[in-house]
């Protein structure tokens, strides 16, 4: 279970942090949406991963950690709403500069703003 | 109201005023202005109350929903949290004095997002919880983007969204760093965890390290350290000029974020995690330093100019911060000032901008200005401000930071030679500025002489800023004095853990 929790922890982070890299708008959302999905699990997975226990703490009796899954929760909500402004920023973008390019020029990406 | 509850009264009254005034958001502008005012002239009398219930050296902790410690979140105000939220209000308050004269009818809710941005900054120097820190650097994020692109245009949008999705990736990268933290320290209370890290098992060292670093990275981020600073001269010289000169503290918190993980999460109690940033932070900031004078050097126009020496000065300040109790108490004397000062530059920017109709704040030759000795007076004494010459706070600040490092040739050096870079930057621009003029077409008409009338707010705030600066100086031994007391209480986070998990509670309802 730890493998493939990792492996998928991983391969989110490594395809968000590759999308956020890239030079339109589109596929930068997408990253920063795998981005933050990878670090939800990851929040999770902090408080180690336990199955078939009650999430509340009783004494003598195992639990799993229940302030995780409270982070993970405030990270969801927030993640979201940020997920939701940057969407309209890009859009804003799209039709202030006339393109969808994260510097607002297509011809020569190498001439940004300083 | 009862003095227990002063500790959570910084993050109430801007958020109730910002629910008011978007509840109020059809009153006429006029009104919600004064409302904007008065809740800030309150937040004001508030912040000096805490920096007069804490400058006696006590540690007021307030427990939400009174749940004890370790497992409740606190918010903990010390000296340095009262100092940082004191500057931060004085700050606002002139910045929204100039919004008044018309910028914040550029878009919606310029006021709403204001209140909530004081909320989320006063928030983040007041938690003592590192998730909740992470919340209310959300809550300021937000905030900073609304304002940032408020009015929009081409050139804020641009700027504007390399800054979001900078500062969203900085935020995964938080919750990285706090989710590491709390798998290998098992608690998100900063007293606790620099408790738990003076026991920690060697097996989770690697992990809570990698948290540090993370933390770390950051911190730089909201910091502008470097490498981590190319998105603030777009950003701040693109915005309108209140919310530049506001988002003058927004590197502070950075710098302050670095500072309190420094002294109390990596403090010398922390065991195997002490000092954790020490091989980065003064090699970084002196580069930081460098860089934002050679970028002020080659600056194009005043606003630029004004956004590059924000870098710089977030370098010379975490620069102090990294010279120990003596580099910390300059340092933080240092702070104040330097927001002010690049505060009133950005304002001065827009002046320009709005006198010199041809070229703006640009470097470039243009018509008289009307009033042109008050507006060149008010550039030099700002400009003595920022450079650090005498006989203004600058100077004492930087001659404080330069006594604070004895024996160290490369902080000499590195402050000594920037600081002339940055009169050379000024002096340049002042003189581009007021001095080459395009020399009137003989047969041209006359050029109509442009005054705004919204000249007065303008005056104010700069004046303000300018009053603040001149009142550091002259209060330069007070100032000090506290601000010596600020690092010592710093530098012994023994009190700040016995005050959070301890169990006498100064200011538990």
């Amino acid at each position: 279970m730890e493998a493939l929790l990792a492996l998928a922890i991983g391969t989110l982070a490594g395809c968000g942090v590759w999308l956020v890299l890239r030079a339109h708008t589109f596929p930068v959302v997408l990253g920063l949406t795998l981005l933050s999905y990878a670090v939800n699990l990851f929040l999770f997975a902090t408080g180690r991963l336990v199955i078939g226990q009650p999430p509340v703490i009783s004494a003598g009796a195992s639990y799993t950690d229940p302030l995780p899954q409270a982070l993970v929760l405030t990270a969801i909500v927030i993640g979201f709403a940020m997920t939701a402004f940057v969407i309209m920023l890009a859009l804003r973008a799209r039709a202030e500069l006339g393109n969808d390019h994260v510097d607002g020029r297509q011809d020569n990406p190498g001439e940004g703003e300083r | 109201m009862s003095p227990a509850h002063l500790v959570i009264l910084p993050i109430l009254v801007p958020f109730l005023a910002g629910a008011l005034l978007l509840a109020l958001r059809d009153l006429p502008m006029p009104l919600r202005r004064r409302l904007d005012l008065v809740a800030m002239l309150l937040q004001a009398g508030i912040a000096l109350a805490l920096l007069a219930a804490t400058s006696g050296g006590d540690i007021l902790v307030y427990r939400l929903g009174d749940w004890p410690a370790p497992w409740g979140i606190v918010l903990v105000a010390d000296r340095l949290a009262a100092w940082m939220v004191l500057v931060t209000t004085l700050l606002a308050l002139f910045a929204a004095i100039h919004a008044g004269d018309g910028t914040d009818r550029q878009g919606r809710h310029f006021h709403v997002l204001f209140q909530m941005q004081l909320m989320g900054i006063a928030g983040a120097f007041l938690t003592g919880d590192l998730f909740n820190l992470f919340v209310f650097f959300e809550i300021l994020l937000i905030a900073s983007y609304g304002l940032l692109l408020h009015g929009g245009g081409a050139a804020r949008t641009r700027a504007g969204l390399h800054y979001v999705v900078l500062n969203l990736t900085g935020s995964t990268l938080f919750l990285f760093a706090a989710g590491l933290i709390y798998a290998s320290l098992g608690s998100l209370n900063m007293a606790d965890l620099a408790q738990r890290a003076a026991t920690l098992p060697a097996d989770n060292l690697g992990l809570a390290r990698a948290g540090g670093l993370l933390l770390f990275v950051v911190f730089g981020l909201k910091a502008a350290l470097l490498p981590l600073f190319l998105w603030l001269p777009a950003a701040y010289a693109n915005t309108s000029a209140p919310v530049a000169a506001l988002f003058a503290i927004m590197t502070k918190v950075g710098a302050y974020a670095l500072l309190r993980a420094d002294t109390l999460l990596f403090g010398d109690l922390s065991g195997a995690l002490a000092g954790l940033f020490d091989p980065w932070l003064r090699p970084l900031a002196l580069a930081t330093l460098v860089v934002g004078m050679a970028g002020a050097l080659a600056a194009e126009s005043l606003g630029r100019l004004a956004a590059w020496l924000v870098v710089a000065s977030v370098g010379t300040l975490l620069t102090a911060f990294s010279l120990g109790a003596t580099g910390i108490a300059a340092g933080l004397y240092y702070l104040p000032h330097s927001t002010f000062a690049a505060a009133a530059l950005f304002l001065l920017a827009e002046a320009m901008r709005r006198r010199r109709l041809a070229s703006a704040d640009f470097f470039t030759p243009d018509a008289d200005l009307p009033r042109h000795a008050l507006w060149g007076g008010l550039f030099f004494a700002a400009a003595v401000a920022v450079a650090g010459l005498p006989p203004l706070s600058g100077f004492i600040g930087k001659f404080l930071i330069l006594r604070a490092a004895p024996d160290r040739a490369v902080v000499w050096t590195v402050i000594l030679l920037t600081a002339w870079m940055g009169v050379i930057a000024l002096a340049r621009a002042g003189s581009r500025l007021f001095f080459s003029l395009k020399s009137p077409d003989p047969d041209a008409p006359p050029l109509p002489v442009f005054e705004p009338h919204s000249a007065a707010r303008e005056l104010v705030a700069i004046l303000g800023l300018l009053g603040l600066i001149l009142a550091l100086t002259l209060a330069a031994g007070p100032a000090f004095e506290f601000a010596q007391d600020a690092a010592m209480q710093l530098t012994n986070p023994a009190a700040y853990i016995g005050a959070v998990l301890g169990g006498f509670s100064a200011g538990a309802p």
